[in-house]
């Protein structure tokens, strides 16, 4: 086939054209053989530059074009299409990258920069040469996505694709819906009810025709790739019928065995049988068997004796669930630090020190003060409330690094909403900065100073320690330089945020990325934030980094509309740039299997070869460069191509 | 069983008493503590300074010399093992101040040249630097403490001073959390005293301020004896010549200064262990003690 190439050069305003002499460049490059046409152009992105390629394509019959500007991953999409509409195969239009890989990092050299910026075309001159004219590849694909984890993260992102017209499978691990903003009292900066703003949520996830709802499930193994993942669900056992219970709660009520509850963070008891609180969604008890009379010893069966409807089942086990989707959303959510790590602060040993769910929950009607503030360990009402904000972060030394984000402003909120509550009592709160940037957040920081008299004290806290009744509080005001001893009646932890204690695990069964830290990676952190690298994986909420409410709903609802936007097409397409194996070579020694991260490649038994799935191919290269015989190439990147553009590269 | 010891100038010294009574206990654990037979001081204070090799010497040197006697060295006082575990630990990590600082140790020539064979291989880090209440708990066991206990001590209330340099700093020392230490907790257990826990355990009890501002020290170690008085301890051990000085020697001054302030005996934690394991009470030399502790313990019918 004859080559009938085109070349342009973009100037990239000033960015490309200031260093390297594009003129030259293009009148340099027409000369190379192959090239039919070469040109420059001021901004080759922009839509006359477009139309200059558009035009050139049919103009000249141009076989290939190598437009030389930007980073591949900047336009290298808009320069396909553009090829695309001329008729010519997207896969024929290459990218030179002569800014980041030339003109960027060689200002003052404008002589070497020039003759690098024509190597570097050269090269790609030589690759499309032999490009292949390819289509993207087509997967049949599942229209129904999976949201793991049932906060408000995972809420708003399954009602999003429902009401898209996609069914979802929302899978919870708890007994309950809401997370742990069914836990808060009162939201900043608006002061309206969590659970107001929440509970009508979880029951339309509930509700809603196209959600399946799974609690008290976990994902147990998850295959296949995207558009097709098979995911296995364990639901754990509950010892409660779920088909039949009616949710009367007689066998919560007559439960003689009661242990801490985790809904009101250890500062009530909850029944061995139970809901983890009153509005839950649903509202069927699950059986906690580590605090059953029954499992512990054999007596009692007080439940199964009073259930109406016959629904206790002592020998039920755990079930196992197949699911068939073509997305999964994770929305595994947060932890607080724990606070055994925190010795200075006691360690969870002193009573009135409590962390800020504790507090959350005492300032809650529904928790177990009824939203009087009262002190753990006497019950009083606390005159003296110390409110510490980064409490193990900020701190590379000793705990994380990172700024949990939303504690400045929710121990504001909880000073704020102790002084509604005590009028003549003193909120202190300890700061290292107060952080506040989110719409009317400054606003209700200064309320906070201003209107209630909330002290802020510019320093940290050494130590804490319990002392005649009282939590004795060693701080420091670095602003005038004073050491500050208060005498608290109760002390509140900014606790940092860490990921939810499952997400490691799920990380791993799930193969997405996560950073030192446990939270998963987006894909690009400003331009795919709410996207895993892994293709079918989308994030939401705290697991992929601290954030307060507002943040978490926009991110789950971006990450619905990815989904949305994966299903708007029948079938999945991604890129052709795979390997491939030429059976005939194969010698079958399955090197390449054991190499490939994805597993991607299948063995052929009967053949004895090794077969590339293309669905799952991420063109990565590491079995292109581990088989032994050179069987295995890239498309558009064969040993070939790489040779010859080698070649043009070090051509004098 | 034989151990590499390091006493350090102030068991040779000051600390006569807590030397001997370390010994008597090893003793009757079935432990030998075998002293260098040539050392120097440790240097004393780790030095902040990071650009200079010659700041650690001392403490390396004397590594050296443990090194070709064992692979352990065990060492009481509490700025001795800050400073060798230090030292130990910047020869084993930094490459370029091991190198130099052997070098060093093979011009090491004069009233020292009968050990030039101490150096017949690098000192790479090979020690391990003990303390004895880490001895105790790793190579004899405190299981085996228990064991060997002839007296008890129970009922008799006892708080456990850790001051600073055995804890800080923690990524160095490694030796427990520095916010909440409970290895003498579970060493006063196994002795069966009623442990006393009290919040100003790790805090400093003025140090080294008390030869240029002894008001600050002085304060600094009536905050801590204060807070374990007010939890009703009958007596305070410690591991740390300086903080018994700091805390038992300047209660005079605290008694002229507070009005109806309440003394309290401060003893090293091997003299109180000498007891539980009965050794006779002469080994042990309660005598430089300016609060007596023998009217506390005669109390409990332990003397």
């Amino acid at each position: 086939m004859e080559h009938r190439i085109g070349v342009f050069v973009c100037h990239c305003g000033t960015n490309i054209a200031g260093v390297v002499d594009v003129k030259r460049v293009a009148e340099e490059l027409a000369k190379y053989p192959g090239v039919a046409y070469s040109t420059d152009y001021l901004y080759m992105c922009s839509d006359p530059g477009q139309n200059l390629v558009k035009d050139a394509i049919k103009e000249h019959g141009l076989t290939g074009v190598v437009v030389s500007a930007c980073s591949p991953t900047l336009h290298e999409a808009t320069f396909r299409r553009a090829g695309a509409a001329a008729d010519l195969n997207q896969y024929r239009v290459e990218m030179a990258n002569i800014r980041e890989h030339c003109s960027w990092v060689h200002r003052g050299d404008k002589e070497m920069a020039t003759e690098k910026a024509i190597k570097i075309i050269k090269t790609m001159i030589e690759k499309v040469k032999q490009n292949e004219a390819l289509e993207p590849i087509s997967v049949p694909m599942t229209h129904r996505a999976m949201v793991v984890g049932a906060g408000i993260a995972g809420i708003q992102a399954a009602l999003d694709i429902a009401n898209a017209g996609h069914d979802v499978v929302l899978v919870e691990k708890e007994p309950s819906v809401g997370g742990h903003m069914a836990q808060l009292s009162e939201t900043f900066p608006t002061l309206d009810c969590s659970q107001c703003i929440l509970t009508p949520k979880m029951v339309e996830v509930s509700q809603h025709p196209r959600i399946k709802l799974l609690t008290y499930c976990e994902i147990d193994d998850v295959s296949g790739y995207v558009g097709n993942f098979k995911v296995r669900i364990k639901k754990k056992a509950a010892y409660v019928n779920r088909d039949v219970c009616n949710g009367c709660g007689l066998c919560i009520e007559k439960c003689p065995a009661k242990t801490a509850s985790e809904f009101d963070e250890g500062l009530s008891e909850r029944k061995a049988i139970y809901t983890p609180f009153a509005q839950a969604v649903p509202n069927q008890p699950v059986l906690d068997r580590d605090h059953c009379i029954y499992f512990e010893s054999g007596k009692c069966g007080v439940c199964q004796k009073v259930c109406p409807v016959d629904a206790i089942d002592y020998e039920q086990k755990d079930e196992f669930l197949d699911e068939e989707v073509g997305a999964i959303i994770v929305a595994t959510g947060f932890d607080l630090y724990p606070i055994v790590n925190i010795g200075e602060y006691g360690g969870g040993d002193i009573k009135d020190v409590v962390t800020s769910l504790q507090f959350e929950r005492l300032l809650s009607a529904s928790g177990p003060t009824g939203g009087v503030v009262r002190r753990p360990s006497d019950g009083e009402i606390p005159k003296e409330v110390v409110f510490l904000t980064c409490v193990g972060s900020r701190d590379p030394e000793g705990h994380m690094p990172y700024c949990s984000k939303v504690c400045c402003m929710y121990l504001t909120k909880h000073a704020m909403l102790y002084k509604h509550n005590e009028h003549d009592g003193q909120a202190y709160v300890f700061y290292m900065d107060v952080r506040t940037p989110g719409k009317d957040y400054e606003e209700f920081y200064q309320r906070a100073a201003e209107e209630d008299d909330v002290l802020y004290i510019r320093g940290k806290v050494s130590k804490l320690f319990e002392e005649d009744g009282k939590v004795m509080v060693w701080g420091v005001d670095t602003l005038t330089g004073q050491k500050v001893e208060i005498a608290a009646d109760m002390v509140v932890l900014g606790l940092a945020m860490v990921p939810s204690a499952t997400a490691t695990e799920l990380a791993k069964m799930l193969k997405i990325q996560m950073n030192q830290w446990g939270f998963y990676s987006e894909a690009h952190p400003k331009l795919r934030p709410v996207e895993s690298l892994a293709p079918g994986f989308y994030l939401a909420g705290a697991a992929q980094g601290p954030k307060d409410i507002p943040e978490v709903v926009a991110q789950a609802s971006a990450a619905a509309s990815k989904v949305c936007a994966l299903f708007a097409e029948k079938e999945y397409h991604r890129e052709p740039i795979v390997a491939w194996i030429d059976e005939d070579e194969c010698a079958g020694c399955r090197i390449c299997i054991s190499v490939c991260p994805y597993d991607a490649i299948e063995f052929d038994d009967e053949k004895e070869v090794a077969r590339v799935q293309e669905a799952i191919c991420e063109g990565c290269g590491a079995r292109i460069a581990a088989c032994p015989s050179a069987t295995a190439q890239q498309r558009n990147l064969t040993d070939d191509q790489l040779y010859m553009m080698v070649s043009a590269a070090l051509e004098d | 069983m034989k151990i590499p010891y390091y006493p350090g100038c102030t068991l040779h010294e000051r600390a006569l008493d807590f030397d001997m009574a370390s010994r008597e206990c090893a003793n009757a654990l079935g432990v030998e503590l075998e002293e260098l037979p040539v050392w120097t001081c440790c240097g004393a204070v780790f030095p902040l300074t990071t650009d200079s090799v010659m700041d650690i010497l001392a403490g390396v040197r004397n590594l050296a010399y443990a090194s070709r006697m064992g692979d352990k060295v065990v060492t009481l006082c509490s700025f001795c093992y800050n400073v060798l575990k230090r030292s130990n630990k910047v020869i084993r990590e930094d490459e370029e101040k091991r190198e130099k600082a052997n070098l060093f140790l093979k011009a090491d020539t004069d009233e020292r040249a009968e050990m030039e064979s101490y150096l017949e291989q690098d000192y790479v880090g090979q020690v391990e630097v003990l303390h004895y209440i880490e001895m105790l708990r790793d190579v004899v066991g405190f299981d085996k403490v228990a064991k060997s206990l002839k007296t008890s001590l129970k009922g008799l209330r006892v708080a456990p001073y850790y001051g600073c340099m055995l804890l800080r700093p923690k990524k160095e020392m490694e030796f427990d959390d520095p916010e909440r230490p409970t290895i003498f907790e579970d060493f006063l257990e196994t002795l069966g005293c009623d442990v006393v826990d009290f919040p100003m355990k790790a805090e400093c009890c003025g140090g080294f301020q008390i030869v240029r501002d002894e008001e600050t020290a002085i304060a600094c170690s009536q905050t801590v004896l204060s807070s374990a008085i007010k939890r009703d301890a009958d007596l305070i051990i410690t591991t740390c010549p300086l903080c018994l000085y700091n805390l038992d020697r300047k209660q005079k001054e605290m008694a002229k200064r507070v009005k109806g302030f309440t003394k309290i005996p401060v003893i090293y934690f091997t003299q109180l262990l000498g007891i539980a394991l009965g050794i006779d009470e002469e080994h042990l030399d309660f005598s430089d003690n300016y609060v007596d502790p023998r009217p506390v313990l005669a109390g409990k019918k332990l003397v």
